[in-house]
């Protein structure tokens, strides 16, 4: 118990004293996060809307697929891409093992099967409600889709936010191919697993509280924005 | 907020009519749901397609519509089969009608836009359609609001918009109180007199009578008869249509 | 702080082209042993080597282990670890060019203030081990291939016995770095073996406290070695040597001697004593 009213105390020591370490540290984590659901975004949304109207063989394979990666070990992920861009593996010359960019794609792969598979949900239940009224105001497939998209946008946010907190909790990829150093690729989930390691456990939980704070502040901002754009659409 | 879609360019295509099916055959595991020898729907009018529950009616009505394949036989618009291109010509008001997540105007302009009118023209040809169904008042509110009723007449009103050649609704009036389907039944009324030619499925046989120039009576997939409304009523050919006006219960 | 400042307002995607080029400017990647950085020697050192030569290093804190499997991979440009015969191997089998001495403090046994082994005051490190076998204590092992760990074992070996077939009884490898394992002793009541430096800036302690030190097979000579540029061809040669020359220097034993916590010594300077 008195962890975790120092921890409080912490959390509202580093937020009043604006920490500039803290701010960095904060700041990377959203710019890295944030870039990683883009990009997963721009790949897994038309991976999930091609899942979710096209009919193929092995379709329901490729599903079960996508949708069990959602359960991907972020350490696994992690130690891939470490084989990856290390200097004694396939894409070493990049030079991109602990940097941002490193941790950028190792978010990502494990936010595409997120957004992938919930946008195949929303989309392909979309889909079995508007199909026939789509089709008859004579619309192409891609018309169709780009309207799927629009009409199910507020499920897809959803989507995207579930992909954000994947990315922004987790600290067993970046932690390995970010290295966790100082002032370069330290974001709050490995400083908090540092601040563990050193006993400051105090600190580590007021970093956490932080985190949280952050993410909610995310999707606070997200439900604000949707509640703007409903009542600008309506007014 | 405007939705980032932009609408292909429509070309003006021939009409569609008259509407002829062939030898149309569907069936599911082992029940034949459809058997329709042949039918055509030109010239002008109202035709009312009655029946018990299961009869095959929204099922025709969605294949001549082109959207469901019939496991054999054809449905040629004007002699070609329905493409997309064509469904400018042609409207269609579904069983349970599907109301984009947006205002009631956006509704209408999203179907006039569909088929290449401009965005300006659009929102004035809206706004007129939304007047005569009495619905400009809520042209700013979420279609999803709305009631039922106010539902039926929106999406009546956006089939409507686009003046097409030929309508088809499916049960537009089912569940609906007293006054709604009162509006509903005067615009069909005053579309067909304009000239639209209307195929409506009823489950009520007042309706029929009213809205109905001709019948056609469908059982287990058949279509039994296909007589003017006057006939129909007057001197049903089968027995199957006589015990169905009479309100006996067939299987 | 600068230098994210400049990226204050970056979009994703630019981003992702701005964090590539962050790695442009002179900067040496240091593969080393996670007690250098829990203690905070590196925030004590770096920032005046920094600004004598504009050098950033940036610190990878892992098991020694891992740090060596990593240099092997070239992944890094210098070593700093603590298990010298490890070092050595990694220099005889070509993927290390030079190993030096730096500094040393020691491993101490932290238990339980009550110390139910009675290890305390004992006459060496395989007595108090023997003990806590004897009395089948609690004690929680690294387990993950680090300097420590190669430590804890060679006592173990040193005395006979092999803990490893008590593992999952009362003796618990955590596979974890030297913070997360004192984390799991405090919380078992358990006994462990640690870097001095670790747990005097440990800050998780509770009821534990140092029961058994001073005995010289817990000495713990930390060591810097450089990677062979015909095993790492990309190894940034010229700005290792700068540092290791500048930690190996009269200013770097300064920096290190100078380091302290709670008014101790955390580490000794002692370049030069026993290179190899």
């Amino acid at each position: 118990m008195q962890d975790f009213a120092a921890s409080f105390f912490e959390a509202f020591r580093l937020v009043a004293g604006l920490d500039s370490g803290l701010i960095e540290i904060v700041w990377l984590s959203l710019k890295v996060s944030i870039t990683a659901v883009f990009i997963a975004t721009v790949i897994g949304l038309p991976l999930g809307a091609f899942l979710a109207v096209t009919r193929f063989p092995g379709r329901s394979i490729v599903i079960v697929t996508v949708t069990a990666l959602m359960g991907l070990p972020p350490v696994v992920v992690g130690l891939v891409v470490y084989l990856l861009l290390s200097n004694a593996g396939a894409l070493g010359p990049l030079q991109l093992l602990y940097t941002p960019t490193a941790m950028i794609i190792a978010q990502t792969i494990l936010v595409v099967p997120i957004i992938a598979a919930l946008a195949r949900q929303t989309l392909e239940d979309l889909n079995g409600e508007y199909r026939d009224q789509l089709m008859l105001f004579g619309l192409g497939s891609l018309a169709r889709l780009r309207t799927l998209l629009w009409e199910g946008r507020y499920s897809l946010m959803t989507a995207l936010l579930a992909g954000f907190g994947r990315a922004v909790a987790e600290v067993g990829a970046v932690i390995i191919v970010g290295g966790n150093i100082n002032h370069v690729t330290r974001v709050m989930t490995t400083a908090i697993a540092l601040e563990t390691s050193k006993g400051n456990l105090a600190l580590a939980l007021g970093l956490g509280l932080i985190l949280l704070i952050i993410a909610f502040a995310v999707n606070a901002l997200v439900f604000l924005l949707r509640a703007a754009a409903e009542r600008s659409a309506y007014a | 907020m405007h939705e980032p879609v932009r609408f292909g360019q429509q070309t003006a295509t021939k009409p569609i009519l008259p509407v002829t099916a062939e030898r149309l055959f569907v069936r599911r595991k082992g029940r034949v749901l459809l058997d329709v020898e042949a039918l055509t729907i030109g010239g002008r009018g109202t035709t009312v397609l009655v029946g018990p529950n299961g009869a095959g009616k929204s099922l025709l009505l969605n294949v001549m519509a082109g959207l469901r394949a019939p496991d054999s036989g054809r449905v040629l618009w004007n002699a070609e089969p329905p493409n997309r291109q064509r469904y400018g010509r042609f409207g269609m008001v579904l069983q349970r009608p599907v109301l984009l997540r947006r205002s009631v105007r956006a509704n209408v302009e999203y179907a006039l836009r569909a088929v290449g009118t401009s965005a300006g023209q659009a929102r004035a040809e809206a706004d007129r359609a939304l007047e005569g169904a009495g619905l400009l008042a809520l042209a700013n509110a979420s279609a999803r609001v709305l009631s039922g009723g106010e539902m039926q007449r929106l999406a009546l009103t956006r089939a409507l918009a686009t003046g097409p050649d030929l309508l088809f609704l499916d049960e537009p009036t089912s569940s609906l109180d007293p006054a709604s389907m009162q509006t509903i039944e005067a615009m069909v009324k005053s579309a067909s007199e304009d000239g639209m030619r209307i195929v409506l499925i009823a489950h009520d046989l007042a309706q029929a009578r009213r809205l109905g120039d001709e019948i056609i009576f469908m059982h287990r997939g058949k279509i039994v008869e296909h007589a003017p409304t006057d006939r129909f009523f007057g001197a049903p050919a089968s027995p199957e249509a006589k015990d169905f006006i009479a309100g006996k219960i067939l299987i | 702080m600068l230098k994210t400042a400049r990226n204050w307002f970056c979009v994703p995607l630019a981003c992702l082209f701005a964090a590539g080029t962050a790695m442009a400017g002179d900067f040496i990647l240091l593969q080393s042993t996670t007690s250098t950085q829990n203690s905070g020697l590196y925030e004590h050192l770096l920032p005046a080597f920094e600004e004598k030569t504009g050098i950033q290093v940036r610190v990878v804190a892992v098991g020694t282990g891992q740090a060596i499997k990593n240099a092997g991979n070239c992944d890094g440009d210098l070593l700093l670890v603590h298990a010298r015969a490890a070092e050595e191997a990694f220099v005889a089998e070509g993927g290390g060019k030079e190993r030096r001495d730096v500094m040393y403090n020691d491993f101490v046994l932290v238990g339980p203030s009550a110390d139910p082994a009675g290890i305390g005051g004992g006459a060496d490190a395989g007595t108090a081990l023997e003990k806590i076998a004897a009395s089948r204590s609690a004690f929680v092992s690294r387990g993950d291939d680090s300097g420590t760990h190669k430590k804890e074992l060679s006592l173990w070996s040193g005395i006979g016995i092999d803990p490893v077939q008590y593992s999952g009884g009362w003796y618990r490898e955590t596979g974890s770095g030297m913070g997360a394992t004192l984390n799991a002793a405090v919380g078992m009541d358990a006994y462990v073996l640690t870097d001095r430096a670790t747990w005097i800036s440990f800050g998780n302690r509770a009821g534990h406290e140092i029961l058994f030190e001073g005995d010289p097979s817990l000495f713990n000579q930390y060591g810097v070695v450089t990677i062979d540029p015909d095993h790492c061809p990309n190894v940034r040669q010229a700005e290792a040597k700068r540092f290791v020359d500048w930690l190996l220097g009269p200013e770097g034993q300064a920096a290190i001697a100078g380091f302290r916590l709670g008014g101790q010594q955390l580490f000794y300077p002692n370049a030069g004593d026993g290179d190899s």
